[in-house]
């Protein structure tokens, strides 16, 4: 628990977002979008498919401006890049021309640091991620699980403010989900970062975040719920998902995502056939 | 199949095949010469050929030639591809005004402007090289463009969010990005080279392995003719082993291809 009022990493006040679609409709992808990420807060948005929460994002890392609204980064205006936070995105986002340890690396290089120093502080993150040893393999010889390592690694050398994840583990089976996972718990609880998590796994949610909030099925998606997560920290991303405090909670979510869920899949179904 | 299956196999496909070809072009059958010589020699008259030129020495100076109308033509049609390549790719409306024209000069067969290429640039090998350069220009320019056009939206989103300036961009996502994918056209390329090359020599030089053949078949030496033929074929086949070498060792990052099986 901080003392006094934390300051506030990531707001957005009423951020509306709207595509330009290809037969010149306008698309709005989420609607008055209100959300506030206090320094140090681990916040995770959960929604059915296509409800817009990479949209929102993109938003905070300032890679698509809303069409209304503002967007506020520790209490500035947030204009052009979001330069106090890292991102890890959902799909592969690693050099493929570079090794692992020069695509860790390779954010201090272009900030000026000198090679054997972005080298050695490249190694010793590749370590905390448990890739040591594997420094020199190029992306297409690890893993799923070790590319996201590596990628989560390569954004946590610059030390960002933010954190903003995109349904980073996403394409990873079950068990490797949840062991990374416990790995990113480690990592933030050693310097709690502000975070913002995007997911549609509402348990893995519930499991990492100090906060849950939901999404309604887009388009015009809006925020319908926020949900605090008092289960007490440290936890074990495989423990704390057996206690009755999680399923409890887990319960109460579900009854409102359930129906967002089912909505999502309808228009999906009506998208397609 | 094993390795040694396997290339015994493939030794008895050129066994059969010369022997075949030695038979025909030398016994009558039913009183008729199924390969008349004058048209298609023998390979033992073929083989005699190629020991010659290679024991005289005088092989030596064509294939050098070739070989250094083949590099130049390669290299300068690379950086020209790769450069122009980049360039359009980065800005499309460069790219946009000058679409129509460059779709005009890949549609012309290229052979038609050897005659030009003699005329303004003689009858040495800058007039090949040339010929070469318009074939591996457009090879590499084609690939290099769509290559930096399309690389991967995240991967740029990812870079910028890593801080990357624009220059930095350029440097360490555009520019691998465009190499790789001259790289992955070094093949089709280095053979559009040669075939620039040789088609130069044949339609009008002093000296290079298309020159050998042309001047052959000028005194319906057909044995000549497939003697050249044949020391062109093991020259490219050299040189993309090379590139074979090469490509190995600048592309280690790329995922393997199941391209060469085994």
């Amino acid at each position: 628990m901080r003392t006094g009022e934390a300051s506030t990493a990531v707001a957005l006040h009423d951020a509306t977002v709207a595509f330009r679609l290809a037969d010149a409709r306008l698309y709005t992808a989420v609607e008055q979008a209100r959300l506030a990420v206090a320094d140090g807060e681990f916040v995770a948005i959960v929604g059915p498919t296509g409800c817009g929460k990479s949209t929102l994002l993109n938003v905070a890392a300032g890679l698509l401006t809303p069409a209304s609204g503002t967007v506020r980064i520790f209490d500035a205006p947030l204009t052009g890049l979001n330069r106090e936070a890292g991102y890890l995105f959902q799909a592969d986002a690693l050099f493929p021309w570079k090794t692992a340890i020069d695509n860790v690396a390779i954010g201090l290089e272009i900030a000026g640091a000198p090679r054997t120093h972005a080298l050695q502080r490249a190694q010793g993150w590749l370590e905390s991620v448990g890739l040591g040893g594997f420094a020199n393999r190029y992306p297409h010889m690890l893993s799923g699980g070790q590319r996201k390592r590596v990628g989560l690694a390569q954004v946590l050398i610059r030390d960002p403010k933010i954190l903003l994840m995109d349904e980073p583990f996403g394409p990873l089976d079950a068990q490797t989900r949840q062991i990374i996972g416990n790995l990113l718990l480690q990592l933030w609880t050693a310097d709690r970062k502000a975070v913002l998590f995007v997911t549609h796994d509402l348990e893995e949610a519930i499991a990492l975040a100090d906060r849950v909030v939901i999404m309604s099925a887009g388009p015009s998606s809006r925020i319908i719920g926020d949900w605090t997560v008092a289960l007490p920290r440290p936890r074990d991303n495989f423990e704390i998902r057996l206690t009755h405090e999680f399923h409890a909670l887990h319960r109460e979510i579900w009854a409102v995502l359930r129906d967002e869920v089912m909505k999502g899949y309808a228009q999906a179904g009506e998208a397609v056939g | 199949m094993s390795r040694v299956t396997l290339l015994a196999l493939q030794v008895l496909v050129a066994v059969v095949v010369l022997g075949l070809w030695q038979f025909f072009a030398s016994v009558p059958v039913f009183g008729k010469m199924l390969l008349p010589p004058f048209f298609f020699s023998n390979p033992v008259d073929v083989a005699k050929q190629i020991v010659a030129w290679f024991v005289s020495g005088v092989i030596w100076k064509h294939l050098l030639i070739t070989l250094w109308e083949s590099i130049l033509a390669f290299a300068i049609g690379s950086v020209g591809g790769v450069l122009v390549g980049f360039w359009f790719a980065r800005q499309p409306r460069v790219a946009q005004v000058f679409d129509p024209y460059v779709k005009m000069v890949n549609a012309l067969p290229r052979v038609v402007l050897a005659p030009i290429f003699t005329l303004w640039l003689g009858l040495g090998i800058w007039s090949k090289v040339a010929l070469g350069v318009t074939l591996v220009f457009f090879v590499v320019f084609f690939n290099v463009y769509q290559g930096v056009k399309e690389t991967n939206a995240t991967l740029v989103d990812n870079a910028r969010m890593l801080g990357m300036s624009e220059r930095q961009l350029v440097r360490h996502v555009f520019w691998p990005s465009a190499l790789s994918w001259m790289f992955s056209s070094l093949h089709t390329s280095v053979g559009f080279a040669v075939v620039g090359a040789v088609v130069g020599e044949y339609l009008g030089s002093a000296a290079g392995l298309g020159y050998l053949i042309q001047q052959a078949e000028g005194v319906f030496d057909v044995a000549g003719v497939f003697a050249g033929m044949f020391v062109l074929s093991a020259f490219v086949i050299l040189i993309d082993l090379g590139v074979t070498l090469v490509e190995r060792r600048l592309l280690v990052w790329k995922p393997k291809l199941a391209e060469h099986g085994g």
